[in-house]
C-alpha cells in the first residue's frame, strides 16, 4: 500500500514539473543496493515550475513518511522538501506532532531503538532549522518493533527505514 | 521464483559455511559424536490411564539439549528395566551405551513419585538412587529435577532444566492490529503463561538474579516506559518514564540496581539505577549510541557503542571510569551477555563483508571468537545459568523462532510454541 501511495505522489509531482535532483545512495556498510521508496519522485522532469505551485505544496505536504538508507540518518533532499512545507504549516499552525523513528530489521533490537530515534531526531533537527519550536515536536522510537511491511527483502527493509509524521 | 531464491539462499549459506570453516578462529561443530551416550529407558507406571507428560522422554530431550549427552533411541533398546536388579550389563554394552537410566512412577496422594536409578554400563553398578516427588500437574517438574540431578551426578555440572525462559509473542492481525504477550514458560518452551498483553511493543525482558523480579520495556503508553514486574503476584511498578528512550534493563549481579538506556541528555547514555533509594547515575558520556548494559560483576558494565563509527562491545569500570574496547574481529558485535563464570561473552556478530548476524562467543581471557550459528538474522542471545546452553532468536520463513543451541556446538533445537513470532528471550537464574 506504501508503494502504491508513492506511485501516485510520483505521478503527481512530476505532472506538476518539480525539479528534484536524484539522490545518491549513501554508503551502505553491508553493500546492499536497497530500494529506495523515494526513488519515484526525483527522476524525470525537468521542466521549470510555473503554474500549479500549491498543488505542488499539497503533494509534499502528503508526504508524511521519509525513508532512510541502511544505518544512516541522513535526511534525503526529497525529504526535506517535504518538510520544509511542513515546517510552514507547524509555524502557521502551532499544532504539535509525534516523529515516529524506525528502522529494518537488521541488528539487534535495542541499538535499533537508538538508531530510530537518531532517525527522528535528525528530521526534528531540520524542522527546528527551518524555525519550528522544538516543543511543537514529539519523539517516540519504535526501533524495528512496527515494521511498515513485513518481510526480509530489500524492498521491506527499505520501506521500515523510515519517521513518520504523525498530527 | 521463490525456490530461486532458496537455492541461492542455499548456496550462499554454503559458501558462507566454507569460507568459515577455512579461517582458523571459527568453527562450526555439528552432530553428536563426542556427546556421552544414555538410554533414558521409559519410566514404568502401572496406573489404569497413561501419564499426561513422558517424563523420559522430557529427560532424554534435556540431556540432548545440553549437548553433553547423546540420548540412545529408545525404539532400539533391547530392554526396558524400570528397577535397579533389571538392568544388565550385556544389553547396554553392545548398544555402546556408557550410562542407563531407569525409573518407576508411582501415584501418592497428592501426585506422584519417581523412584530412578542412574547405572554406569563401564562399571556395570548403579551409581545414583534416587526419588523425586511432585504434585498433580507437576510431571515436568518432577522431570526437570531428576534431569538436573543426572546431569549433575554425570558431568560435576550443576543442572539448569528446571529454570524458566520469558519471550515476547506477537501476534499481527494487520499492521496497526497486533497484539503483545509477555510470555513465561519452562526453558524449553513448554507451559507457557501470559504475564502482559498489550496492544504496543513489549521489549528486553530480563530475570533479576532473585528469580522473582523481571524488568521489561512497555510501550503500553505510546512510549517506551521500564518497569519491574513480580512473576508471582503480578505487582508491577513503572521504573522509568522520562523522555526519549527507555530501554534494555540489566540487573546487577547484587540485584539491587537496573543498568538501563535514557536518552533524556539528548544522545542514548547508560545509567544505573538503585532501586531502593530511586536515585540514578549516568555511566556513559559520549556523543555515539550506548545501549544494551550487562553486568560484568557489581563493579562492572559491558555495553554496546558506536563510538567507534561501528556497534563494538566496550567495558566500564563504575568506580574509575575507565573504559576499555573488548571486541575488534567483525564489523558489528552487539547485545553481549555474560556465562556466569564471566568468562565468555555471547553477542551479536557480523563478520567482515557479510551481510549475516549470527551468535558468537569470545573467551575474554584468550580473545578468540566463535561463531555459534548459522541461521541468519539471529539476534537476543541469553545463556542458562550454568553456561551450558544458549537461546536465540532468528528468523525463518518470515516469522520470529527461538532457537536453543549447546554452547558447544553440537545440539540445537526450535522451542516449540503456539505463537507465529517469538523474539527477546530471556532465561531466568537458577530458581528456588
Amino acid at each position: 500500500m506504501e508503494v502504491i501511495k508513492f506511485g501516485k505522489l510520483a505521478a503527481l509531482v512530476v505532472a506538476f514539473g518539480v525539479v528534484v535532483g536524484c539522490s545518491s545512495k549513501g554508503g551502505d556498510a553491508a553493500g546492499t543496493g536497497a530500494v529506495d521508496p523515494n526513488a519515484g519522485y526525483g527522476a524525470g522532469a525537468t521542466t521549470g515550475a510555473d503554474s500549479g505551485l500549491s498543488s505542488e505544496e499539497a503533494a509534499l505536504r502528503a508526504i508524511t513518511t521519509f525513508y532512510f538508507e541502511f544505518d544512516s540518518s541522513d535526511l534525503k533532499p526529497e525529504a526535506m522538501r517535504a518538510l520544509d512545507v511542513h515546517a510552514k504549516d507547524l509555524k502557521a499552525q502551532g499544532n504539535r506532532v509525534v516523529l515516529e523513528g524506525h528502522t529494518d530489521e537488521r541488528g539487534t533490537r535495542e541499538y535499533n531503538m537508538a538508531l530510530g530515534e537518531r532517525r527522528a531526531a535528525a528530521v526534528q533537527r531540520y524542522l527546528v532549522l527551518q524555525g519550528v519550536s522544538p516543543a511543537q515536536l514529539e519523539l517516540v522510537s519504535y526501533g524495528e518493533e512496527k515494521p511498515a511491511v513485513v518481510g526480509s527483502t530489500e524492498e521491506a527493509w527499505a520501506q521500515n527505514r523510515r519517521v513518520e509524521l504523525r498530527k | 521464483m521463490n525456490s530461486l531464491k532458496y537455492w541461492l539462499a542455499c548456496a550462499a549459506m554454503l559458501l558462507m559455511a566454507q569460507v568459515a570453516l577455512a579461517q582458523e578462529a571459527i568453527e562450526i561443530t555439528r552432530g553428536s559424536d563426542r556427546a556421552t551416550p544414555i538410554a533414558v529407558v521409559p519410566f514404568g507406571w502401572q496406573g489404569a490411564s497413561p501419564l499426561a507428560e513422558d517424563m523420559a522422554q522430557i529427560t532424554a530431550n534435556n540431556l540432548r539439549n545440553s549437548g553433553m549427552f547423546a540420548p540412545f533411541a529408545r525404539e532400539n533398546m533391547l530392554s526396558y528395566p524400570t528397577r535397579a536388579e533389571e538392568i544388565f550389563p550385556r544389553d547396554w554394552k553392545m548398544l555402546g551405551v556408557e550410562y542407563v537410566l531407569a525409573g518407576q512412577v508411582t501415584a501418592t496422594g497428592s501426585g506422584y513419585q519417581l523412584q530412578y536409578h542412574l547405572y554406569s554400563v563401564p562399571r556395570e553398578q548403579v551409581i545414583l538412587s534416587r526419588t523425586v516427588s511432585g504434585g498433580q500437574n507437576q510431571l515436568r517438574d518432577i522431570a526437570h529435577k531428576l534431569s538436573d540431578e543426572v546431569f549433575e551426578h554425570i558431568t560435576g555440572i550443576k543442572g539448569a532444566f528446571s529454570t524458566k525462559l520469558l519471550y515476547v509473542a506477537a501476534e499481527r492481525f494487520s499492521a496497526d492490529n497486533i497484539r503483545y504477550t509477555l510470555q513465561h514458560s519452562d526453558y524449553d518452551g513448554a507451559r507457557a503463561v501470559t504475564l502482559l498483553q498489550s496492544r504496543e511493543p513489549i521489549l528486553s525482558p530480563s530475570y533479576a538474579p532473585d528469580g522473582q523480579r523481571i524488568a521489561y520495556v512497555s510501550f503500553e503508553s505510546r512510549r517506551p516506559e521500564i518497569y519491574v514486574h513480580y512473576v508471582q503476584t503480578g505487582r508491577r511498578e513503572r521504573i522509568t518514564s522520562f523522555e526519549g528512550l527507555n530501554g534494555a534493563p540489566a540487573w546487577s549481579p547484587d540485584g539491587k540496581r537496573l543498568a538501563f538506556v535514557l536518552s533524556r541528555d539528548g544522545n542514548p547514555e547508560i545509567y544505573v539505577m538503585d532501586l531502593d533509594s530511586k536515585q540514578m547515575r549516568r555511566v556513559t558520556n559520549h556523543y555515539g549510541i550506548d545501549t544494551e548494559p550487562t553486568w560484568m560483576d557489581n563493579n562492572t558494565l559491558i555495553f554496546t557503542s558506536d563510538r567507534g563509527g561501528r556497534p563494538q562491545i566496550y567495558k566500564q569500570n563504575l568506580n574509575s571510569g575507565s573504559t576499555e574496547r573488548l571486541t575488534f574481529v567483525g564489523n558489528y558485535n552487539a547485545n553481549a551477555k555474560l556465562s556466569v563464570d564471566g568468562r565468555t561473552m555471547v553477542m551479536v556478530h557480523r563478520q567482515d563483508g557479510y551481510r549475516n548476524f549470527h551468535i558468537a562467543t569470545q573467551d575474554l581471557e584468550r580473545g578468540n571468537l566463535k561463531v555459534l550459528t548459522e541461521t541468519s538474522l539471529d539476534e537476543s542471545p541469553t545463556v542458562a545459568p550454568n553456561g551450558t546452553m544458549l537461546i536465540y532468536a532468528t528468523r525463518q520463513q518470515g516469522r520470529g523462532v527461538l532457537m536453543l543451541v549447546s554452547t558447544n556446538g553440537r545440539a540445537r533445537s526450535e522451542i516449540p510454541t503456539k505463537f507465529t513470532d517469538l523474539r527477546v528471550p530471556s532465561w531466568s537464574p537458577y530458581l528456588p
